[in-house]
């Protein structure tokens, strides 16, 4: 499928290794970095949501973001496709490179389509399952019916749903079960083709089988795409996950290979939480 | 019979019943109503037949009543206030509730909320002594740029059809804006999140998701729009005219079912009269159910299946 209008300098994918910090993980000297955050501040009004934060997301890796609720995983991730933006009287500082090229000086909707996002809970519009998936297609291009067609039906194979919804593509999304409803959005992103995928605790309102589901689709869709999922399941990161990054307070505290975080972490505060016995 | 007391002391027996009875009451009233105005109006039905609803005479004098310029007189303003007020209310509900900063969207929702509590005949008042010298301004360039269709053609000596409708188009503003702006408010942000995150404008995740979410709620502030205009009384007397003609030019003077009732109901000598504007009545009563339920049909068979 041709990805509309995308412009993509092939020496802008060279990795980035300008701001090395002491969380670079052993095993990444053979990926490139996709989107890089350097000294990132957040602010909401006068609270500091991130502190400081700098790490790499690399290519067609699947990177995970655990730590409890409210240490700014989350609003982490949302700075990365700017989405954070939206929030009023909200305030970012430091650089986030997509490429190597700084989000905040690219279009914002161009971001926001190279870097596509799935959230916590499924929200699909109030359409059809086939308008669903070719929203973002619509929009962004001007693909002939034949092709938008097509287009619809790879993104739905994609996010392994199509053979579940091809004989009711034009009921109402709204039918669909839980499970189904989040791949639904997971094809919707995908239908734009984004270059990274951001995936915010997409599994934690479904159940176990739908989300093993999801998970198996994170394994297929990390050779052509890469993947960043905040989540709260630990087990979940260490399934998933290429390179787990742990949060706590607005901090990045340690970021590694996911077997190092869960096994021989080297922070304190990672082992306590990885273990279980944090607060 | 303990086991009785029992339950009703639990609440659900005396809940059911109570709110059974509200809702009784409501249907009650409203048989009640249609049922004395079928009983009331049997001169004017006995004489008359169906008949009555398409004549044009209207003659007390002579003895000859006929609904037609009434149900047209309606009809027209009503529509009139709906092809001006449902774009301008929609469009209002939507800078209020996705576009304006939070604070400029409440100041202002708060003023609007009190044009919806001022009695309509301060607005007729108001139309009488602002808009009518108004409108005989603007009238000569309306009439400049559309006079060739029969709509606008004619003389305008103020009070007319398009006074009327433009008076109720101000009345039912009120209800399409704070209802919308509710509604739309009321959208979950994941839809808006939903778009933006696929690279959508802010402008194309109103309108491709927001409003189309909230489709439901503005439907429905239109249909209490469009109850209040087919029976709004008092504002559109002051301003329609009060004549029972029918003409094809909005700036011709007309007359509306509910104008006539409130005008020469306290005047109408003899059971026919009476009979006819009592009548009247239940024609508006018919008009308001048909016109609605058409517009529902409408509704309903243009929205795509898929939608919510």
């Amino acid at each position: 499928m041709q990805a509309p209008s995308r412009q993509l300098d092939p020496m802008s994918t060279l990795p980035n290794i300008g701001a090395s910090s002491g969380t670079e993980p052993k095993t990444a000297a053979d990926a490139a970095a996709k989107l890089s955050a350097d000294n990132l501040n957040f602010f909401y009004g006068n609270f500091q949501a991130l502190h400081g934060i700098s790490m790499k997301v690399y290519d067609k890796r699947v990177t995970a973001f655990i730590g409890p609720s409210g240490c700014g995983k989350s609003t982490f991730l949302r700075t990365l496709n700017r989405m954070n933006e939206t929030v009023r009287h909200s305030r970012v500082e430091g650089e986030i490179r997509l490429d190597g090229e700084n989000i905040f000086r690219i279009d914002v909707n161009d971001v926001r389509r190279r870097v596509g996002m799935v959230f916590q809970r499924s929200n699909p519009f109030p359409k059809s399952i086939y308008d669903n998936v070719a929203y973002g297609l619509r929009i962004n291009s001007s693909l002939s019916r034949s092709q938008l067609r097509e287009a619809v039906e790879q993104s739905l194979r994609r996010a392994a749903l199509w053979d579940e919804v091809k004989d009711k593509l034009h009921q109402s999304a709204y039918g669909l079960s839980g499970g189904q409803q989040q791949r639904l959005c997971i094809a919707r992103a995908l239908a734009v083709n984004p270059e990274v995928l951001l995936l915010d605790e997409p599994c934690s309102a479904l159940d176990p089988i739908a989300t093993a589901k999801i998970e198996d689709l994170i394994f297929q869709l990390k050779d052509s795409c890469t993947i960043v999922i905040v989540t709260h399941n630990m087990q979940q990161a260490a399934r998933v996950a290429d390179f787990t990054g742990f949060f706590l307070m607005g901090r990045l505290i340690e970021f590694d290979n996911t077997t190092v975080i869960f096994k021989t972490p080297n922070r304190k505060e990672t082992e306590d939480y990885v273990t279980g016995r944090f607060g | 019979m303990q086991a009785f007391v029992k339950r009703v002391r639990n609440g659900d027996e005396i809940a059911y019943a109570i709110t059974f009875l509200c809702a009784f009451a409501v249907i009650a009233i409203t048989a009640l109503l249609v049922f004395e105005l079928y009983r009331n109006s049997e001169p004017s039905r006995v004489k008359f037949g169906w008949s009555f609803l398409w004549t044009k005479t209207w003659d007390p004098v002579a003895g000859e009543f006929g609904a037609l310029p009434f149900i047209y007189g309606t009809v027209v303003t009503s529509a009139f206030a709906m092809i001006l007020g449902i774009p301008l209310g929609v469009g209002a509900a939507i800078f209020l509730a996705e576009l304006a900063p939070p604070r400029i969207s409440s100041g202002l929702t708060f003023l609007i909320e009190l044009l919806a509590a001022v009695p309509s005949v301060i607005i007729g008042v108001l139309g009488v002594f602002i808009l009518l010298p108004f409108l005989r301004i603007v009238q000569p360039y309306i009439q400049g740029a559309l006079g060739w269709t029969p709509l606008f053609a004619g003389p305008f000596y103020g009070v007319s059809l398009f006074s009327a409708g433009v008076v109720l188009t101000i009345m039912i503003l009120p209800f399409i804006i704070s209802i919308s702006r509710e509604v739309l408010l009321s959208v979950p942000n994941d839809q808006r999140e939903g778009a933006l995150a696929l690279g959508a404008t802010r402008w194309e995740s109103t309108w491709d998701v927001v409003v189309p979410f909230a489709r439901k709620g503005i439907v429905g502030s239109i249909f209490l729009a469009l109850a209040r205009s087919l029976g709004e009384t008092m504002a559109v007397t002051m301003v329609v005219g009060n004549d029972p003609k029918i003409s094809a030019s909005l700036f011709a003077p007309g007359y509306s079912i509910a104008a006539v009732i409130a005008n020469e109901f306290t005047e109408a000598t003899g059971d026919l009269y009476q009979g006819a504007l009592i009548e009247l009545g239940l024609v508006l009563f018919a008009l308001t159910i048909v016109i609605n339920g058409a517009a529902r049909i409408l509704v309903a068979s243009t929205t795509k299946r898929g939608t919510s």
